[in-house]
């Protein structure tokens, strides 16, 4: 698998504030990779750094092995950006949008191609309407197909479902997940964790213009946080020391974290033991939310870092 | 090459699209400036042995168009800056040649097409003569480029429509109008006819004025010479700025 984005050693400072503080990164081809991290973090200037509309004070950012700034052109037809801001040219229509956006990247008669795009995010029968007198929603939409006019080898969505309703978003999601499949390298920013948790093979969390953690989903999971047994007893006092000190409570349950499922029979035992009566018991899987408020409260960044 | 010809086309057809706002408009406005100055002045009124409503009207085409120029370049900008659909020109692979050649043709369209509506339509209110009509067509292109770039300098630097506005209004109208659009400088009392001579749009409506009528109050080829030192300064230091990136690119 060869290189598609490489960011090294990449800082930005804007007055005061260090948005990128040393961001070192690389993203395979084929990958769906996913950057998260609070607001302000640094995503939407990191990618901005990608795109050319950044410029970095230190470091080299590559796309497809073009560097952003030596060779700029190779670098931004290899790359499709789908802005965060809800972004329009209220002159034209659908149609001449997408066959405008065309034409800045080269690419004259691309009308099959655009009809494609159209009929995937639903939108052939917008195609002659005007964009001022388009939804939110729908804006959206010509937002991703823009980025796709010239068929990038590397897609980058930046929060791309934010405010956009649940029939787009999963409309949106099969069509760049078709588009991966098909090699395309994805690169999403997104506040939904549910989805960066389904959709992306890797992560990286950044904090500070910092990457705080960088893994695979699954190892991310894994490492941060396993299961959780929730256990709701008749009587609370009648708990252990000794167990209350491995757990929390939280509207009247004590959740045991596990770092593994065998460790349930030996809780459970010592439960029994203490003399406590279970009145309701919940086995938790730990989602990408966990592993995201423990790395941005600082647990375990440290290993990660 | 796509690339510059797709932007220049989207720029025409923006215009285009509201064409009543940006060319007939200031047709309407030039015909009439000409009607009120021509019915107080022509009867009175003679400058070089040429009728003073023959006498305005290549002044106001050049001013006509030189202020459209200007006026597409810095507010489709402004609006895109502002709208932030500017980013669909930034994330392409459009050099900064093709950015400023673009935007600066497509002024330079807007302002012919608007001064070839007012000469059309004035042209009916006085006699007209062509005595030169090469330095007709070179002043007017080469007026619609310096303003045309003009038009990019301000539409980059200015962050709010308000101070777009300041440029035009505290620059650009008082360069025009005290240009020799409505009089010829030699009826200026001395101290401000050496100051137009530092204005460079008084050698752009003299030289133009020189193209129909053959007289001027400087010799064309100096004017050509000033209108051409000014274009080259102005179309540099448009290059440098997007060269930059200042305001653009972060």
């Amino acid at each position: 698998m060869g290189v598609a984005v490489s960011i090294s050693e990449v800082v930005k400072t804007f007055g005061s504030v260090r948005a990128l503080d040393g961001v070192s990164l690389e993203i395979g081809e084929g990958e769906f990779f996913g950057l998260l991290g609070p607001n302000g973090a640094g995503k939407t200037t990191l990618i901005s750094c990608l795109a050319g509309l950044v410029r970095p004070d230190h470091g080299r950012l590559s796309v497809m092995g073009c560097d952003v700034r030596n060779d700029y052109r190779e670098a931004r037809r290899a790359l499709g950006v789908v802005p965060q801001e809800l972004v329009f040219d209220p002159f034209f229509s659908v149609r001449e949008t997408l066959r405008i956006q065309s034409g800045y990247f080269g690419i004259r008669n691309n009308d099959d191609w655009i009809d494609e795009i159209l009929a995937n995010l639903d939108l052939t029968t917008k195609a002659h309407v005007n964009m001022r007198r388009l939804s939110g929603g729908m804006k959206r939409r010509v937002l991703v197909a823009q980025a796709l006019v010239h068929k990038p080898p590397v897609i980058v969505l930046d929060e791309p479902t934010a405010g956009v309703d649940v029939e787009l978003r999963q409309g949106l999601w099969q069509f760049v997940q078709r588009l991966n499949r098909e090699g395309h390298t994805v690169i999403l920013t997104t506040h939904y964790l549910e989805e960066a948790e389904t959709l992306c093979g890797r992560i990286a969390m950044l904090k500070n213009g910092r990457v705080v953690a960088l893994d695979t989903t699954p190892n991310l999971l894994a490492r941060f946080a396993g299961h959780a047994l929730h256990l709701r007893l008749d009587n609370e006092d009648c708990l252990p020391a000794v167990l209350r000190a491995s757990a929390t409570n939280a509207n009247g349950y004590w959740i045991f974290p596990l770092a593994a499922c065998d460790e349930i029979e030996s809780l459970l035992a010592s439960v029994r033991q203490a003399g406590c009566t279970i009145r309701d018991l919940r086995l938790t899987q730990a989602d990408l939310e966990d592993v995201f408020v423990g790395v941005m409260h600082g647990a375990n960044a440290k290993a990660l870092a | 090459m796509i690339g510059f010809q797709t932007l220049l086309y989207k720029e025409v057809l923006r215009f285009w699209k509201v064409g009543f706002q940006t060319v007939a408009a200031p047709v309407l406005s030039a015909l009439l400036y000409l009607l009120i100055f021509s019915h107080v002045l022509d009867a009175r009124v003679e400058v070089n042995n040429v009728r003073y409503a023959a006498f305005l009207i290549p002044g106001l085409v050049m001013m006509a168009l030189m202020q459209n120029a200007f006026a597409n370049s810095s507010s489709s900008l402004i609006q895109s800056k502002v709208m932030g659909s500017v980013v669909f020109i930034l994330l392409p692979p459009l050099s900064y040649i093709e950015f400023f050649l673009a935007y600066m043709v497509a002024a330079m369209t807007r302002g012919l097409m608007v001064g070839f509506g007012v000469l059309a339509v004035t042209s009916w209110f006085a006699p007209l003569t062509f005595v030169a009509p090469g330095w007709i067509l070179a002043f007017a292109i080469i007026g619609g480029g310096i303003m045309g770039s003009l038009g990019i300098i301000a539409g980059i630097w200015a962050d709010k429509f308000d101070q777009l506005a300041g440029f035009q209004n505290f620059l650009i109208m008082p360069l025009t109008m005290l240009s020799g659009v409505f009089y010829s400088i030699h009826s200026l009392p001395m101290f401000w006819q050496k100051l137009s001579h530092f204005n460079p749009v008084f050698y752009m409506i003299d030289g133009f004025r020189y193209g129909f009528f053959g007289v001027s109050d400087v010799a064309p080829m100096t004017s050509f010479a000033v209108v051409g030192a000014t274009f080259g300064v102005v179309a540099l230091t448009t290059l440098a700025m997007l060269r930059s990136g200042y305001k653009l690119r972060y």
